[in-house]
């Protein structure tokens, strides 16, 4: 998920030397002219082609499709019902109003609460790693491993430390006088601390490694030379660092907002959206519809306002991203 | 590399000797190198340590509680030695009705068949998109490139009324086809396709070599790195898929790791060893897969938000 995002804003910045596909017709590559060769192409591409149309392009239309009928598997025949589905979702009192957008609304707190932390954290870490010390890259995988377990095993994982009764968590404060009740996974605020709180226990190491990455690029020269002009630890970070990293850092601001809106899984193993529906997220809310109750079209619809919003976000940010670099 | 600054000139100017050195090697020069000895060292590792250790101990205490008893985890949930040391849990696990042994070969299997169908359907529409010039080029990588900024909930539901058509619910064919087509894997293959030397490819053509031999012999072989990166993530991003199979799957035989650990929770929610046991089966494979590949997966991660 979070790799497609790096994807769609490769192109553009590619380094001139790399070869961007030739324009079909001034191409130059190739002193005798690059021959069209049309067919072998697509026998190349076919098999690809095949998947991609039957498991991305068809149901992406059919979903669009599946938005305006009130589908349901249970009946033989579908009916039209135009755009009552989305009428629905934007009137209060219907069925889904309330259900629906107190999910977004969840997932909007998640993705405000969470965000910042994944962001500072893994900077901090990365600053930390960008000193040249011994066992730097032992540190790196270390960071980075929780990331390549699953989001059920994370789930059980912490599900079983945070417990109100018996988990570990609670133990441990009990041992250095703190309350031993705090209940992590069956209230709120505490659901959302638990789950920023694992969220950037698992992910922390891949924001920190592309940062990281990012803090290698500065030039060792601005940092000399801010050094003659007498500025400190404290002052280079906001002067020289945050600067250079400013391009990484929004490539990685989009992507963890994207992932964090996007989060079901932690929400689902470690609170059951609850209490009540309060961390009940939009992917849940609408996976649960479409495919737990049958309630398909509805879900549909949901899903392409989750999309919306979500485009309109990354479009904020690429328009940040390049006032901020004119 | 850490001998080497005191070799290098300190005293006079020492912008002009950098000046011709790779900006790897200036790199060293301008910063400070920390080591335990100084007190900024010293503070520097132990918050590297420390946070280490919140990210190790949780999994060292779940792999040291897998092998208690039940009562020696709750009557000494923080002894580092189980007491007795019992497999118990791992014994509950295999002969229970819970077939997680199952599940881990259901899971190798799905991410097994998706990576090969990944590698080998991307790496050929990559070439093609990297090295050919034909009717519609643009529209079709246009395509793929849009794709990847749709979010996967679109394709959810149709993609479930599509794969109940095909017949293919409750199949492995639901847990790795769909997810086969890999916009992300065309466009990461094609991105190293077209950094590559096209001068190979011109004398192998004057030589009478076909499209298909050029990809085989001299594209494939070149490409190693990239295509192993690319199985890596492939696999990893299926083994720990939990949203599609949840749904897709439904009787428990047919389960893979991720869903059946959270049905493990809740058929065993107060045998603590028996959930963290099946936690380890399930990371394990991955860990092990990490430690072979930690350098790729780091690096692959690491190189997105520069390149990007």
């Amino acid at each position: 998920m979070t790799n497609s995002v790096s994807a769609v804003a490769g192109p553009n910045p590619a380094a001139p030397g790399v070869a961007v596909p030739p324009s079909s017709r001034r191409s130059r590559v190739g002193a005798t002219g690059v021959p069209r060769r049309t067919g072998t192409a697509y026998l190349f591409l076919a098999p690809f082609l095949v998947l991609f149309t039957v498991f991305v392009i068809v149901p992406g239309v059919f979903g669009l499709v599946i938005s305006v009928t009130d589908w349901s598997p249970f009946k033989a025949e579908q009916s039209f019902i135009g755009f009552q589905n989305y009428i629905d979702l934007f009137t209060p009192g219907s069925i889904t109003f309330g259900d629906f957008w107190q999910s977004m609304g969840a997932t909007g707190i998640f993705t405000l609460l969470s965000v910042p932390v994944m962001l500072v954290v893994p900077l901090l870490l990365a600053v930390l790693l960008n000193n040249k010390i011994k066992g730097g890259t032992v540190f790196r995988a270390i960071f980075f491993a929780p990331y390549v377990l699953g989001v059920a095993v994370i789930g059980v994982i912490w599900r079983y430390i945070l417990d109100t009764q018996s988990g570990m968590l609670n133990n441990l404060l009990g041992f250095i006088g703190l309350p031993t009740d705090i209940p992590w996974t069956v209230d709120v605020p505490w659901a959302w601390v638990s789950l920023v709180g694992v969220t950037v226990w698992w992910t922390l190491g891949f924001n920190a490694v592309i940062l990281l990455a990012g803090l290698k690029g500065i030039s060792a020269d601005l940092y000399e030379a801010a050094s003659l002009d007498g500025a400190g630890t404290i002052r280079k970070f906001f002067s020289v660092t945050l600067p250079g990293l400013r391009p990484v850092m929004l490539f990685v601001t989009t992507t963890t907002i994207l992932a964090s809106a996007n989060m079901f899984g932690q929400s689902y193993l470690l609170t059951k959206g609850g209490p009540g529906n309060a961390t009940r997220t939009a992917i849940m809310y609408i996976s649960d519809q479409g495919l737990g109750q049958s309630n398909m079209g509805a879900a549909s619809a949901m899903s392409y306002i989750l999309f919306l919003f979500l485009a309109v976000i990354s479009v904020i940010n690429f328009r940040l991203q390049r006032e901020r670099a004119e | 590399m850490t001998t080497s600054t005191p070799t290098r000139p300190r005293d006079g100017d020492s912008a002009g000797p950098n000046n011709d050195r790779t900006d790897a090697i200036r790199h060293d020069s301008g910063k400070r190198r920390f080591r335990p000895r100084t007190v900024r060292g010293m503070v520097l590792y132990a918050v590297l340590v420390v946070v280490s250790l919140i990210i190790v101990l949780p999994l060292v205490w779940v792999l040291i509680t897998s092998f208690k008893t039940d009562g020696d985890v709750i009557t000494n949930p923080y002894s580092i030695f189980p007491n007795p040391f019992s497999t118990e849990a791992y014994a509950t696990l295999s002969s229970g009705q819970q077939p997680i042994f199952r599940w881990l070969l259901n899971s190798f299997l799905a991410a097994s068949l998706q990576t090969i169908i990944i590698l080998v359907t991307a790496s050929a529409a990559a070439y093609a998109l990297a090295r050919l010039e034909f009717r519609g080029k643009k529209l079709v990588f246009g395509l793929i490139i849009a794709t990847l900024l749709v979010p996967p909930v679109i394709f959810l539901i149709p993609n479930y009324l599509i794969v109940q058509n095909l017949g293919w619910l409750d199949t492995i064919w639901a847990i790795s086809i769909p997810g086969a087509a890999s916009a992300f894997g065309v466009f990461f293959l094609r991105q190293f396709f077209v950094g590559l030397p096209m001068e190979i490819e011109e004398a192998a053509r004057i030589d009478g070599a076909g499209d298909f031999r050029i990809f085989m012999q001299i594209i494939i072989p070149l490409s190693k790195p990239a295509l192993s990166t690319l199985a890596v993530l492939s696999f990893l991003a299926n083994w720990n898929d939990f949203l599609w199979p949840i749904y897709v799957l439904l009787s428990p035989e047919n389960l893979t790791l991720q869903p059946g650990l959270s049905q493990l929770q809740g058929a065993y929610s107060t045998h603590f060893s028996i959930v963290m046991a099946g936690a380890v089966i399930a990371s394990v494979p991955v860990l092990i897969l990490f430690a072979i590949a930690q350098r790729q997966i780091v690096e692959s991660v690491a190189s997105s938000g520069v390149k990007g």
